[in-house]
Order: C-alpha cells, then sequence, then structure tokens
C-alpha cells in the first residue's frame, strides 16, 4: 500500500481551482478565438486535475476515467473549434468573438 | 522514517516547482498577445500537470496527458496558428473597459465559489488521503476499469471521437465547396 507523500489533496485543489479561473478570465476576456479555444484547455485541465485528486484522495479510479474521457471530449472539442477558425479565415472574417454574432453562411 | 521524510520533503519540492509553473503558463496563456506564444506556455502547462499527476499516482493519465495534449492537440493548434498567420491582439491596451472589469470579477467571483463549495463539502475528508495500491494508476488498472466497470464511458467516448471526426470533415469540405463555387462568379 503507498500513502501519499507530499502536500495533500487540498493544496492540488487549490492548484485546479486557480487555474479554472484563470481560464475563465481567458476566455471572458480575450477576443480572438484561438486564445478563447487556448483558455478553454486550461480550465478543462482545472477540472481534470481536480479529478485525478479526488481520485486519488478517495482512492478510486472512477476518477481517472473520467479525466480520460474529458481528455477526449476536450480532443474533440479543438477538432471543431480549429476546423470552424480555419472556415472563418477562408472567408476572410474577422477572427474576433465579439463580431462574430451570427452563425450563417 | 528518515527515509519516509526525505521522500517526502523531495516530493513537495517537486510538486512546489510543477504547481508554480503550471500556474505561472497559465497566467502567461491569457496574458500573451500573440497566440502563437500562449500555444507554447500551454505546451509548458500540460507538462507540468503531468507532473503533478505523476504525484497523485496517476501514471496512465501523466502519459496520455503528454501524448494526446501536449503532443497532438498541440501541433494541431501551433500549425492552424501557423497557417492563420501572426496577427496579434492587444488585450491591455486602452485602459479598462466595462468588459474587462466584468471578466475580473466574474473569474474572481468563480474561483472564491469554488474554493467555498469545496472547503465545505469535502473539508473533512482532505486531511487525510487513502492508502492505495502498488497497480493504482498503472495502464492495466485503467484498462481494466474502462473494460468491466466503466465501459458506456469508453463507448460514449468513441462515438464523441468518430462525431468529432466526422464533423471537422464536414467543416472542411463545406468551405472547401464553397469556395469553388465563388470561382465562376469572379
Amino acid at each position: 500500500m503507498i500513502a501519499l507523500l507530499g502536500p495533500e489533496i487540498a493544496w492540488y485543489l487549490s492548484v485546479a481551482a486557480f487555474l479554472f479561473a484563470t481560464g475563465a478570465l481567458g476566455v471572458l476576456l480575450r477576443r480572438n478565438p484561438l486564445i478563447v479555444l487556448l483558455s478553454l484547455e486550461i480550465m478543462l485541465n482545472g477540472g481534470n486535475l481536480a479529478l485525478i485528486g479526488f481520485s486519488r484522495n478517495l482512492g478510486d479510479g472512477g476518477g481517472q476515467i473520467f479525466a480520460l474521457t474529458v481528455m477526449a471530449v476536450a480532443a474533440s472539442e479543438v477538432v471543431v473549434g480549429l476546423g470552424l477558425v480555419v472556415a472563418l479565415n477562408r472567408k476572410r472574417i474577422t477572427l474576433d468573438v465579439d463580431r462574430l454574432n451570427t452563425l450563417r453562411g | 522514517m528518515l527515509v519516509a521524510s526525505a521522500g517526502n520533503v523531495l516530493v513537495w519540492m517537486v510538486w512546489i516547482v510543477a504547481a508554480f509553473a503550471c500556474l505561472g503558463s497559465g497566467v502567461a496563456v491569457v496574458s500573451f498577445s500573440n497566440p502563437f506564444y500562449s500555444a507554447l506556455a500551454l505546451i509548458g502547462n500540460l507538462g507540468s500537470l503531468a507532473v503533478l499527476y505523476l504525484l497523485l499516482n496517476a501514471e496512465f493519465v501523466a502519459a496520455a496527458q503528454v501524448l494526446v495534449y501536449a503532443g497532438a492537440v498541440m501541433v494541431m493548434f501551433l500549425f492552424v496558428i501557423a497557417y492563420i498567420g501572426p496577427r496579434s491582439e492587444s488585450p491591455w491596451a486602452g485602459g479598462p473597459s466595462w468588459q474587462a472589469v466584468g471578466a475580473v470579477l466574474a473569474a474572481g467571483a468563480l474561483l472564491v465559489e469554488i474554493v467555498v463549495v469545496i472547503g465545505l463539502e469535502a473539508g473533512g475528508q482532505l486531511a487525510h488521503s487513502k492508502h492505495v495500491g502498488a497497480t493504482f494508476g498503472t495502464p492495466a488498472y485503467i484498462g481494466r476499469l474502462f473494460l468491466t466497470d466503466h465501459l458506456l464511458a469508453f463507448e460514449i467516448t468513441s462515438i464523441v471521437l468518430l462525431v468529432a471526426a466526422i464533423g471537422g470533415v464536414i467543416l472542411g469540405a463545406h468551405s472547401r465547396r464553397s469556395a469553388a463555387d465563388e470561382v465562376p462568379s469572379l
């Protein structure tokens, strides 16, 4: 049996909360859709760190399974998001999320 | 006992370096004006997160993090950023707008909410973590869980990835066809 060395889970959870808030700040503040996607990755990773921390705290592998699923969802989201960015760029539309208020055509 | 405490100090030192690298690169991703530098900072963020996962006995997730995120996803990001070309945005120019103030307030409120909720709900359990077996977090352990207890999650993940692949193909094909349609009118 392996004991948890080093900091307790609360420290990991505070890092996760800070990461999530940083990512939320980026999503709300930045106007470039690429940086919004990058900030979204930070938010998802904050959630992943909390999941894996609780998984270790409770000794249950379900949290790691959920973290891997979140990783697959994040990869899918990046595919669709970057596809949209490339499609916008081909149509010579300004890459600014404040001006993208319609998805027609 | 002495060996255990030495290991403890070592883990603390690794944790401090990884956690501050993680937080610093996260702030860097949000604050760089050039998306290329933001993507490079995110690679550092993902790498230091993988170190934190290793400290939490999640070896397979750490390996998947480096391979899938820092490898595949970030290469795609860098490719698209290079394809679109450098376009900088100056988020901090022109003084704070009401949008920026609102964004900072909302992010701060989220941070406070998360800390309060976790402190209230789980404060008692966080002080002592359970001991885990030597196989916890190994690929064999994760694979067994995925194919027995969490088979539905595994199947749903495969469907999500299939839908995303089809969506990517449709997005790319659609813009190519519309570009071809525009050629005769020129």
